[in-house]
């Protein structure tokens, strides 16, 4: 399994051609406490940037874009219905959604773990 | 404008925030915590289950000397001053002359001047109002020198004695003030606050304030609280935010501030109006119809926070208010409001909708506050 990041602080971990779209640790501490999450209709296909699903935190309200394009094939139940998972434990048990990745070139051409820790400084 | 790093001021306390890992934002000129580690949530359940110490060092504190100072002061205000007995405190708005709210302040009658609590964002404007408006009757003192820390919640009288030389000098009620001596600092405490619960306001010297603050938080259960947490709580207990729910535009009647308006200055009674807008403003207190919005809590049906600047509509789909504040309420555990409907929709229960990305949210008009005030009566 190999993870990219984006400029926007998601990570997407790519198994096959299903990729597990997140926010990263980085993300989390920067919104604060979530309190909201709103996630995308299963099915439905997002090209690179989207706004795929709807973030809120105590402070303020932000969105995950779709890493990629592709078909969201599932979403996590668990951080709608706890938040605060996302918080606590963003690159596993608080992952957002599962994409089917289109075009494995969009992927490739993301951050590695390298680039996105320079990023951040 | 925008705030640099080199023209915001820091309160004493600015080096035990950053020892304590505050995130520090600009704010009303300051660099000041906007939380701690422990994180907004957790930081408001603290101050409602134990207690917060807050940093407010950047309001400002002014004190009014001179025997004509109430009557001067109730020229600015809608409030009975001259009937504020000595140790006892009460909240004030400064008006204009189009019946607008200038600034929210706090107003305690030390029994020898009155201090005066206000707004950080103001107070270089309410200081200049008050040079200019009342400085020939009374001597105004702008005290620099002095901080400011709010201490809240069920345990804040608790560690409040823990530190205090003379317990019974501690005020014993809302509203009440006294000064007590802290860890052997003498201090200006009122038993007030802006969360809902009981606590107390503690004017402190700048010099000694930090000595102070570490003593507090060494009580058992005080914890640092930044704003983040000050302002959900104080959204919760349907207290106004100055900029936010209050503004140059809006009357105390439209801002559902009437309760400040004691009975003495308003129509019939013995010192009425004399205040900037008082044709205003005891206008729409004798004529109601005048009122054409009002401030109002409202609930949303859903999870989603809505936030400050949504547009409010009718189940038609017109507009009739805006959100001046909303947030996610930790102690409710749901997403509140605070906003400006127009009177027709004012009535506790009316449903209408919150414009959310470009949907209709509904909503219901609601009763504040959300959470139930606990002051010491």
């Amino acid at each position: 399994m190999t993870t990219r990041y984006t400029e926007d602080h998601e990570y997407i971990k790519l198994d096959g051609d299903v990729g597990t779209v997140g926010i990263t640790h980085f993300a989390q501490d920067k919104l604060g406490d979530l309190v909201y999450v709103e996630q995308p209709k299963v099915g439905k296909s997002l090209k690179q940037g989207d706004d795929a699903a709807i973030i809120e935190s105590v402070k303020a309200a932000a969105e995950a874009k779709a890493p990629v394009d592709g078909d969201v094939l599932e979403v996590n139940q668990a951080i709608v219905d706890d938040p605060s998972l996302v918080n606590s434990d963003p690159e596993n048990a608080g992952w957002f959604f599962k994409i089917k990745i289109s075009d494995r070139a969009q992927f490739d051409a993301l951050m590695d773990e390298a680039a996105y820790k320079k990023l951040i400084g | 404008m925008t705030d640099s790093a080199e023209n915001l001021s820091r309160t004493p306390l600015f080096d035990l925030h950053v020892s304590l890992g505050a995130r520090m934002v600009p704010f009303a000129g300051y660099e000041m915590p906007v939380q701690y580690p422990l994180g907004v949530l957790k930081e408001h359940l603290h101050t409602r289950a134990h207690a917060g110490l807050f940093d407010v060092s950047h309001m400002g504190q002014v004190e009014l000397h001179g025997a004509e100072a109430a009557a001067a002061l109730e020229t600015l205000v809608p409030v009975d001053v001259i009937g504020l007995p000595a140790g006892k405190q009460r909240y004030a708005l400064f008006t204009n002359e189009q019946g607008g709210i200038l600034d929210d302040l706090m107003i305690f009658n030390t029994g020898s001047y009155l201090h005066l609590v206000v707004n950080a964002a103001c107070k270089a404007q309410d200081i200049a109002h008050l040079k200019a408006k009342i400085g020939s009757r009374c001597d105004i003192r702008v005290r620099d020198d002095l901080a400011l820390l709010a201490l809240q919640g069920p345990g804040a009288e608790a560690a409040l004695a823990s530190i205090a030389k003379d317990v019974a000098s501690i005020p014993q009620s809302f509203m009440q003030g006294a000064r007590v001596q802290l860890s052997g600092i003498d201090c200006l405490v009122t038993r007030s606050g802006y969360t809902g619960e009981d606590g107390f306001e503690i004017s402190v010297p700048n010099a000694q304030c930090e000595a102070l603050a570490k003593a507090l938080l060494a009580a058992p259960n005080v914890q640092a609280i930044g704003l983040g947490a000050r302002d959900s709580l104080r959204l919760e207990a349907g207290l106004c935010l100055y900029g936010h729910d209050l503004d140059t535009t809006t009357t105390p009647v439209e801002a559902a501030l009437t309760w400040a308006i004691q009975k003495v200055r308003r129509t019939g009674g013995a010192r009425a109006g004399g205040f900037p807008g008082a044709d205003v403003i005891l206008g729409q207190l004798d004529d109601p119809t005048r009122v054409k919005r009002k401030r109002v809590g409202i609930k949303p049906d859903g999870r989603a926070p809505i936030r400050e600047g949504v547009e409010l509509q009718n189940e038609q789909g017109q507009k009739i208010g805006i959100v001046t504040s909303g947030g996610f309420a930790p102690s409710v555990n749901a997403p509140i409001v605070m906003g400006y409907v127009d009177t027709d929709y004012a009535s506790t229960g009316t449903k209408i909708n919150a414009l959310l990305r470009g949907n209709g949210a509904p909503v219901a008009v609601a009763n504040m506050p959300f959470a139930p005030h606990r002051y010491k009566r």
